[in-house]
């Protein structure tokens, strides 16, 4: 069957005010209903390709098609005021309720079993600022559950939490895209992680080139270590339901590769 | 940065929070009659009651002939009705800045609306103008400073709220600068201490006209930010955020700001420069219902009356002479903002 297209990049391109191109000539089809990661360099233009893609920013050239509405899943972060779980998820109907309106019954009790839907339900009074980052990125991935958009995308779901939540939210990518048949597109680092989860992989390896396909076609140890400028390791591990490949960086006690963070300057601080 | 996460006393659910609304209405009712019997001339609860069922009584020469009826209906109702209407336009408007500028620590004032009202009340006075031109054009002057507070946020080509404090604070700071000049200039006989007067804020010179300017402001202006209330959460976290949830950012809090300043503008107009209430009450209000903006504004507001009227009760009561209304909010709102600072001392001002 012909799948759609949830996003179309059309030759795409975009540059802050320093007027140096992020991103140039990236011409991409996310498929509906599939997971993509999105990997890359610091620097390289992850979070600007996810703000095209949400409509935060504009592409100076070319064009982003997009199927459906769009929710959005920022990193964990701190809010001003003590909020509480429910309060936080309601804010992602914020498209469905009129402008003069306030959130109604429904609205509530759709916030409450989203929350219950990550196993949250007895945290709903729970202020969102108390909560573990793995929570706090639950919650708010309940609250883009409840905005009812076809598709999802998440900057770095797994970057704040611990071993266990990082493969409690992974596995929840996956129900999102197998049981609800939401597209997903996510930013991550571990390369390993979209090797288990995702369906594609977009490397991004310069501001005009990059590798789309399969993520398992895409992630090479050639292509990882070539990029990184590391030895990176693609390995096969046995688990009970089977054989899996994943991805290591290869880190020998005392090994010295020399810093890399003059390439990226956005992130130089020292050498 | 989350400030003041009291989880245990929020009256959180919906239902408990109407109830505690409703008693706070109830309370605000309560003192205004109360209000009305204090004063320099002490009136019963019986006489005040007695009061609203006559019929206006004349004498035999056309004057009024009742003297409880005199000091309860032409001296304290109008001035009990603007001081409640001015403390729940006030409060109102500093919980909504507070969600606005993602800022428990700002007030109604930061966009330079209370300087620019000031600057031009004071003009007003110098220049000898009634009453009536002197609220106009203290409202008028108000809402000139946000809309120069705004452009030169334009300007700069920046809509984000660190801009808009800023080019607040620059306006702010031009309009007193020329409101010290003025005082400098202002005869010391005679406009200089109805100037000074006139900027600690007093509610001596309420009359029904007023009221009902006031009134038909702050009610207009009040009511749509109410109904915009619970898109002040999505406003308050982030820019970022709030426009991928689907907010049109800059336009809600252009929108917001300016039904704040039509609110400040036109209480200053009214009664001068009232510190601290919009900066405090608002607290209160998030110690007892929390951080929810759809039920924070509506007790903010009633707590804002109440608040206000009891600090004019004490300023017409508590000594022999009237004390100026600024002078006590700030007395009493200073301390009480330490006191916040000092809770705050631990935590980062960086991200707030």
């Amino acid at each position: 069957m012909l799948k759609r297209h949830a996003v179309a990049l059309e030759d795409v391109g975009f540059f802050y005010d320093t007027g140096r191109w992020v991103l140039r000539s990236y011409t991409i089809q996310f498929q509906e209903g599939a997971i993509t990661a999105l990997l890359g360099p610091n620097g390289r233009g992850k979070t600007t390709l996810l703000k095209l893609i949400i409509g935060a920013l504009k592409p100076k050239v070319g064009s982003i098609g997009v199927l459906s509405d769009v929710a959005y899943v920022p990193q964990a972060f701190d809010t001003a005021f003590g909020f509480t779980a429910l309060e936080m998820v309601v804010m992602g109907c914020a498209r469905k309720i009129g402008l003069l309106s306030q959130p109604a019954r429904e609205d509530l009790e759709r916030s409450q079993e989203a929350l219950g839907r990550f196993g949250l339900a007895d945290f709903a009074q729970r202020p969102f600022h108390e909560m573990s980052g793995g929570q706090r990125q639950l919650v708010l991935l309940a609250r883009a559950l409840v905005a009812e958009a076809p598709i999802i995308v998440l900057d770095e779901p797994t970057s704040a939490l611990d071993l266990r939540n990082q493969s409690f939210v992974l596995e929840w990518l996956t129900r999102l895209s197998r049981e609800d048949g939401l597209t997903v597109i996510f930013t991550t680092h571990h390369a390993g992680h979209a090797l288990s989860v995702a369906d594609d992989a977009l490397l991004m390896l310069g501001e005009a080139e990059y590798a789309f396909g399969p993520a398992s076609a895409v992630l090479t140890e050639q292509r990882l270590s070539d990029l990184y400028e590391m030895p990176i390791k693609r390995i096969r591990v046995d688990h009970e339901n089977g054989q899996f490949d994943t991805i290591v960086p290869v880190i020998p006690r005392g090994a010295r590769h020399g810093s890399v963070f003059e390439e990226h300057s956005d992130t130089a601080v020292r050498r | 940065m989350t400030l003041f996460a009291t989880t245990q006393t929020h009256w959180r659910s919906a239902g408990r929070s109407d109830l505690l609304s409703l008693c706070l209405v109830l309370l605000l009712i309560a003192l205004m009659l109360a209000s009305l019997t204090l004063g320099r001339y002490p009136l019963s609860l019986r006489e005040v009651a007695h009061v609203f069922f006559m019929t206006i009584p004349f004498d035999a020469t056309g004057d009024y002939a009742d003297k409880p009826w005199v000091v309860t209906e032409i001296i304290r109702m109008p001035r009990i009705l603007l001081v409640t209407i001015c403390g729940m336009g006030l409060a109102l408007s500093g919980a909504t800045m507070q969600g606005v500028f993602r800022n428990p620590l700002v007030g109604p004032e930061i966009a330079g609306v209370t300087a620019g009202a000031s600057l031009g009340g004071v003009s007003a006075i110098m220049l000898g103008w009634s009453t009536a031109a002197t609220v106009g054009m203290a409202f008028g002057s108000g809402l000139l400073a946000l809309f120069a507070a705004f452009s030169l946020a334009m300007v700069a080509g920046r809509s984000s709220t660190l801009a808009l404090v800023l080019s607040g604070v620059v306006v702010g700071g031009f309009c007193s600068s020329i409101t010290g000049l003025l005082q400098t200039m202002a005869d010391p006989n005679t406009r200089l201490p109805s100037i000074m007067f006139w900027l600690l804020g007093s509610f001596v010179s309420a009359t029904y006209d007023k009221v009902l300017v006031v009134s038909a402001i702050t009610l207009f202006a009040g009511t749509l930010i109410l109904l915009l209330r619970w898109r002040i959460n999505l406003l308050s976290l982030g820019d970022a955020d709030a426009r991928a949830l689907g907010l049109n950012v800059d336009l809600l809090r252009w929108v917001l700001m300016a039904l704040v300043a039509v609110i400040v503008a036109a209480q200053v107009s009214v009664s001068g420069g009232i510190g601290w209430v919009g900066l405090i009450v608002p607290h209160l209000a998030r110690l007892m219902v929390g951080p929810d903006h759809t039920r924070l504004l509506p007790v903010s507001a009633i707590l804002g009356g109440i608040y206000l009227l009891v600090m004019d009760d004490i300023a017409r009561s508590a000594a022999a002479e009237e004390i100026p209304i600024g002078f006590l909010t700030s007395i009493v709102g200073t301390p009480i903002f330490a006191f916040l600072f000092w809770r705050l001392r631990a935590r980062s001002w960086t991200n707030a």
